[in-house]
């Protein structure tokens, strides 16, 4: 399953020790979180618009390079933004209002400035959710979630998504060795009959290890909430560095908004 | 001086699952300290049904499940389950936290203990499964035979009274079935272990349990037991081809 030796999750991680790496991942998080808000806090049609996503871009560009996150990393990291892609994409086709003539394709100008910013607003928080996930390992973005109190249901979900994710993959993958071992090739529409008969085999195989799981947490005292460990403080200086890339792109915000 | 009371004491279990179907129909076993024992059976014989009485994960049937004089009750849970470590078949059922050393240190912080205890006894509880060093990894990074010794740790580091292995030996190497079993016998415990492999029962156990349609069938020295062919046969058990039990030297 591409699971590889460091599994599926741990594989979006790149080892080093730059400053960003070494950051406890609850500063982190808060800064990717408030470089988000503050880039989709960006007016769309404010004629300084592009302006201020090229100074964003230039700030989450610099950490990581900071961080010795690479581009192709970063481009690798956008994939998951084709679904917007699609959707911004559709957008200067249907809005309304006054229409522009590109190409001799007639479009809606709200449309385009609505879907550029979409575009925009998209990649550049992914950009810097990318760089968080390139320098922080799976199980530490968890303790930084824990530490900023993310309701212990919902860390318990990705701690065990994390856990179970090559567990649950190399599964599939037994599945579809067996499958193949007995000549199925898949396409058509018996192929998709096949296939959702495997979906719901992993589906209750997974369910049923959730039960066992479940029972032998309880036979070790589980009581419904994780026992952390000690966790690192963070000194002023750990917060400064980390919410330097959000300040430097509020400074941006800023700028439009006075001078625009 | 008083005997202290036995590790484990089963009297008259008996259990249905509320599907209707009766698992157990009056178990009764008694278990000293520091004695070592193989619950042999049959599937579907109620081994695992029996061995969920244990730590309390299954009540409400008739009868009475004791552990080292506590009674399992509802309120004596907690303690019950740190007396009681059920070590179960599958490791990656057993090992869900990130890593080995946060895996081994859930139970210990379940019961409460300071951090420095709770470090301690992970060091301590790898140590005794010879798996020292390997607390910062994942288990997905692990062996097999590795996972189950620390499937083993995870329970040792609550300082059991008894622990109960199920099926230990199972889709275990050679290898990694002799050091599983120079890691339980070393462990200074009262060991319950739940096996279809007679061979592994002749070797780490001195007495041996059958359990064949919920009621206890057999009960003696695990040499006697395994040259009983005919209760053997009743039971749908069997000795490996070429092995011949004989007293453990």
């Amino acid at each position: 399953m591409g699971a590889g030796h460091g599994g599926a999750l741990t594989a979006r991680y790149l080892p080093g020790s730059t400053v960003v790496h070494r950051l406890e991942p609850h500063p982190k998080l808060v800064a990717v979180l408030a470089f988000a808000l503050v880039v989709v806090s960006t007016p769309v049609h404010a004629p300084w618009a592009p302006a201020a996503y090229a100074g964003y871009l230039l700030a989450v560009l610099g950490a990581a390079a900071l961080a010795g996150v690479g581009p192709g990393r970063l481009v690798r990291g956008l994939v998951v933004e084709v679904p917007f892609v699609a959707f911004a994409l559709l957008l200067p086709f249907v809005a309304r209002g006054p229409r522009v003539e590109v190409l001799g394709l007639s479009l809606s100008e709200s449309g385009l400035a609505a879907g550029g910013g979409l575009l925009a607003k998209a990649t550049l928080s992914i950009l810097a959710a990318t760089v968080l996930a390139a320098t922080t390992e799976p199980r530490a973005l968890l303790r930084g979630l824990q530490r900023l109190r993310l309701p212990q249901l919902l860390v318990q979900i990705l701690m065990f998504m994390i856990r179970y994710a090559d567990v649950v993959g190399s599964e599939l993958h037994r599945m579809r060795v067996a499958r193949e071992s007995r000549g199925f090739t898949g396409g058509g529409l018996r192929g998709l009959r096949v296939l959702a008969a495997t979906a719901g085999a992993l589906f209750v195989r997974s369910y049923e290890r959730g039960e066992r799981v479940h029972l032998a947490m309880l036979s070790r005292g589980y009581t419904g909430t994780l026992p952390a460990g000690p966790a690192a403080a963070v000194d002023a200086r750990g917060w400064a560095v980390a919410l330097a890339l959000p300040a430097a792109a509020a400074c941006v915000l800023l700028t439009g908004t006075l001078a625009g | 001086m008083t005997a202290p009371p036995p590790s484990l004491l089963v009297e008259d279990l008996a259990f249905a699952y509320p599907d209707g179907h009766q698992a157990l129909f009056g178990v009764d076993l008694r278990i000293e300290k520091g004695e070592r024992v193989a619950l042999l059976g049959p599937n579907g014989a109620g081994k695992t049904t029996l061995v969920l009485h244990l730590n309390g994960i299954l009540r409400g049937g008739r009868g009475r499940v004791s552990v080292a004089g506590l009674d399992v009750t509802k309120r004596s849970l907690p303690e019950i389950r740190r007396r009681v470590g059920v070590v179960f078949q599958d490791p990656d059922d057993q090992l869900f936290m990130p890593t080995v050393g946060e895996d081994v240190a859930f139970g210990p912080r379940n019961l409460g203990l300071s951090e420095d205890e709770v470090a301690a006894r992970v060091t301590t509880a790898l140590d005794q499964v010879g798996m020292s060093g390997a607390a910062d990894r994942p288990p997905h990074h692990l062996s097999f035979g590795q996972r189950r010794r620390i499937a083993v740790a995870t329970v040792l580091a609550m300082r059991p009274e008894i622990i109960v292995l199920d099926e230990p030996s199972s889709n275990l190497d050679p290898a990694g079935r002799r050091e599983l079993a120079e890691v339980l016998d070393a462990l200074p415990v009262t060991l319950l272990m739940v096996t279809h492999d007679l061979p592994y029962a002749a070797q780490l156990c001195a007495r041996s349990v059958i359990l064949d349609d919920g009621v206890v069938v057999g009960d003696g020295a695990t040499h006697e037991v395994l040259a009983d062919a005919p209760l053997l046969a009743a039971h749908r058990l069997e000795l490996p081809y070429g092995f011949s039990p004989r007293p453990a030297g």
